[in-house]
């Protein structure tokens, strides 16, 4: 078993899913209390929410007392770098494909995700974006039908 | 001979051309997406789900199942030819798959694998036809609270079966549960968790939820380990195993079959266990383990047809009780609400063509893989060799499209990012994906049956007891969960998933 230099906590896995368990749990409850709970003959909507947030909690708070209890393998690292770039094109080609429309979100998540490789290069990232907007704009709206449109309302489409 | 009869039903339903045609375009389809390195069953599924909305009910479903069956050949062969497996049940193939073509045996493995799959998807689909009606018979009894302790029984399942920790498979079970209650609630109509936004009132769509935790999350596992794979074999040869080796593949193809059909019927990573306890017990009982990890025939053979066993078997309690066993599960049961199916007992008197049709449309399915991939072969080594960093942002550009034509909705896609993130960080965390997926598609179903058992019962929670179904249910959960509980088959279940390489 390798131990953990924190001296506290032995098992980082366990406490920060402990602690998100418990956040999860706790706002469950909490949002929960907007809405009638009712009673066990006539359930509210909050009750079987309510029930299963503290339920959450409860394992969130063994998970974080039993990583002080019993030590485990630290976290791996992060990799920020694809992960912030996947997320983040796909956030951004969430909020352009209506407004922007297909060709100009499509080959924009294209080429900002190829971004996230470390074998990225410039010109054959480009094709592919160009050949996938092409695919696309067959295939999906004009083949399947898929209501996208290929310039959004910002640029007049 | 009712059974005749209803095969007759189905295989007139399976054999118009039409559905021929969907099935073996979902065969087709499921391989190339399921052959692309590291993309498991349920990112293709999830992927591939709203091509079939367009189709008429039988045909939308023939062409999931044949898409799943394609997609879990594929990541065979990729985990065989570049020892990249897709999901959990491929690393195994991996393990001697992989060395087989390093010695210049890849088309033999990839034969194996195809035989063994054919040969468990024939019995799988048999004992379907058998088990499947006597089971959804006795299902029509039951009652909501049975429901409920059922549900309870396989979440139970689900978590004591799911990879890593316990206490996580459990939290991300009740994670799910409560993930799924987002949006109106069916008895009141008041709004839950949707924070004011008109775009949560219907819930999160479970294929978002899937394609962000499964397919981006994937994808940004990969990019992590980012280096150059290396194809074994550029020339695949000699496809056909020889006599010797029917001989040697026999008994594990029929020992993995059993295996994997039974376990396939659990809940949660059933069907991924078949093909470790298959390897295991394939090593056990030959005459020279050692040569296992080193290109061994037998473990190719065995968990191949374990898990193709498994993925077939685990549509009998879906079909049955209505309940998904697993992820992939749980897309099909979203496939037939949309298509205006309610899932449950009543399926298989209600639509008889529809259920026996599927059943049919298995085997052909299974026939289809088996006639279709080994000449194709050449084509998905092709597909393998294209460069991953050319690979994903295709693939999350389809996933993007996806999940935007289910609602037509480009607030999904800011969703799916989402779990994407949280897919990423719980798995860094060892927190598996699957169980929560399991709970998100039961979450609103055991509220409505727990709401309908208390009304029932008069508020009295004595009735999930007093059912005699219901509390062997319960009492079932309890010993099982006790039992794992135990330290010694703790450490016993720990060593289950592992690769004893």
């Amino acid at each position: 078993m390798n131990s953990t230099p924190n001296p506290a906590s032995r098992n980082p896995k366990d406490l920060y899913a402990g602690l998100i368990y418990i956040a999860i749990g706790v706002a469950a409850i909490y949002i929960g209390r907007e809405l009638p709970m009712g009673t066990a003959l006539q359930m509210g909507p909050a009750y079987f929410p309510t029930v299963l947030g503290g339920l959450l909690a409860f394992i969130g708070l063994i998970s974080l007392l039993r990583s002080f209890l019993r030590s485990g393998m630290p976290i791996d690292s992060f990799a920020w770098r694809p992960l912030l770039i996947i997320v983040g094109a796909t956030l951004v080609f969430g909020l352009l494909v209506r407004g922007a429309g297909l060709i100009v979100a499509l080959p924009l998540f294209v080429l900002m995700t190829a971004f996230a490789s470390t074998q990225f290069r410039w010109v054959p990232s480009l094709a592919l974006a160009a050949a996938t907007t092409v695919f696309c704009a067959v295939v999906f709206v004009v083949g399947l039908g898929v209501p996208l449109r290929l310039l959004g309302r910002w640029f007049g489409g | 001979m009712e059974l005749i009869t209803n095969l007759g039903l189905g295989l007139q339903t399976a054999l118009t051309l039409t559905n021929l045609l969907y099935c073996l375009l979902g065969v087709f389809l499921g391989t190339l997406i399921g052959v692309l390195p590291g993309l498991g069953p349920t990112a293709t599924i999830a992927m591939l789900l709203p091509i079939t909305f367009g189709l008429p009910p039988v045909s939308a479903l023939i062409m999931l199942a044949g898409i799943y069956y394609g997609s879990q050949y594929g990541g065979s062969t990729t985990a065989i030819l570049v020892n990249l497996p897709g999901e959990a049940a491929s690393v195994v193939t991996a393990l001697d798959g992989y060395q087989m073509a390093r010695q210049g045996h890849a088309g033999k493995a990839l034969a194996t694998a195809a035989i063994a799959s054919f040969f468990a998807g024939t019995v799988a689909t048999v004992l379907i036809a058998l088990f499947a009606p006597p089971l959804a018979a006795v299902a029509l009894e039951f009652g909501p609270a049975d429901y409920f302790s059922l549900m309870v029984l396989g979440l139970v399942a689900a978590v004591i079966l799911a990879q890593g920790s316990l206490l996580h498979a459990f939290g991300m079970v009740v994670l799910g549960l409560l993930l799924g209650l987002i949006g109106t609630d069916v008895n009141s109509g008041a709004a839950r968790y949707t924070f004011d936004l008109p775009q949560l009132a219907d819930g999160i769509g479970f294929v978002i939820v899937a394609m962000g935790m499964f397919g981006l999350g994937e994808i940004i596992r990969n990019l992590e380990h980012e280096g150059t794979r290396s194809l074994m074999v550029k020339k695949i040869e000699g496809l056909m195993p020889t006599r010797e080796d029917f001989k040697r593949i026999w008994a594990p193809i029929v020992r993995g079959t059993a295996l994997g059909s039974l376990l396939g019927i659990l809940p949660g990573s059933g069907s991924i266990l078949g093909s470790f306890a298959s390897y295991s017990l394939e090593k056990r009982v030959a005459k020279e383990p050692s040569r296992f990890g080193k290109g061994a025939i037998e473990g190719v053979a065995g968990p191949e047809s374990a898990n193709n066993a498994g993925a077939q078997t685990s549509f009998i309690p879906m079909l049955t009780l209505g309940i998904p066993s697993n992820p992939v599960m749980a897309l099909m049961i979203g496939a037939m609400i949309i298509q205006g199916i309610q899932p449950g007992p009543s399926v298989i008197t209600e639509q008889p063509a529809l259920f026996w049709g599927i059943i049919v449309s298995m085997w052909i399915g299974n026939l289809f893989l088996i006639v279709l991939n080994l000449p194709l072969i050449g084509l998905w080594v092709r597909l393998i060799m294209v460069p991953y960093n050319y690979l994903y942002p295709v693939i999350l550009v389809f996933c993007g499209i996806g999940v935007f034509s289910l609602n037509n909705s480009d607030f999904d896609i800011l969703l799916m990012a989402l779990f994407g993130f949280l897919g990423y960080v719980f798995a860094k965390l060892d927190c598996e994906p699957a169980p929560m997926l399991l709970g998100f598609i039961l979450g609103p179903l055991m509220e409505e049956y727990l709401r309908r058992a208390l009304i029932i019962g008069r508020g009295d929670a004595s009735v999930f007891i007093t059912s005699p179904i219901s509390g062997a249910m319960l009492l079932l959960a309890v010993v099982a969960m006790a039992f794992v509980l135990m330290p010694a088959i703790r450490t016993k279940r720990a060593e289950a998933f592992q690769e004893e390489a």
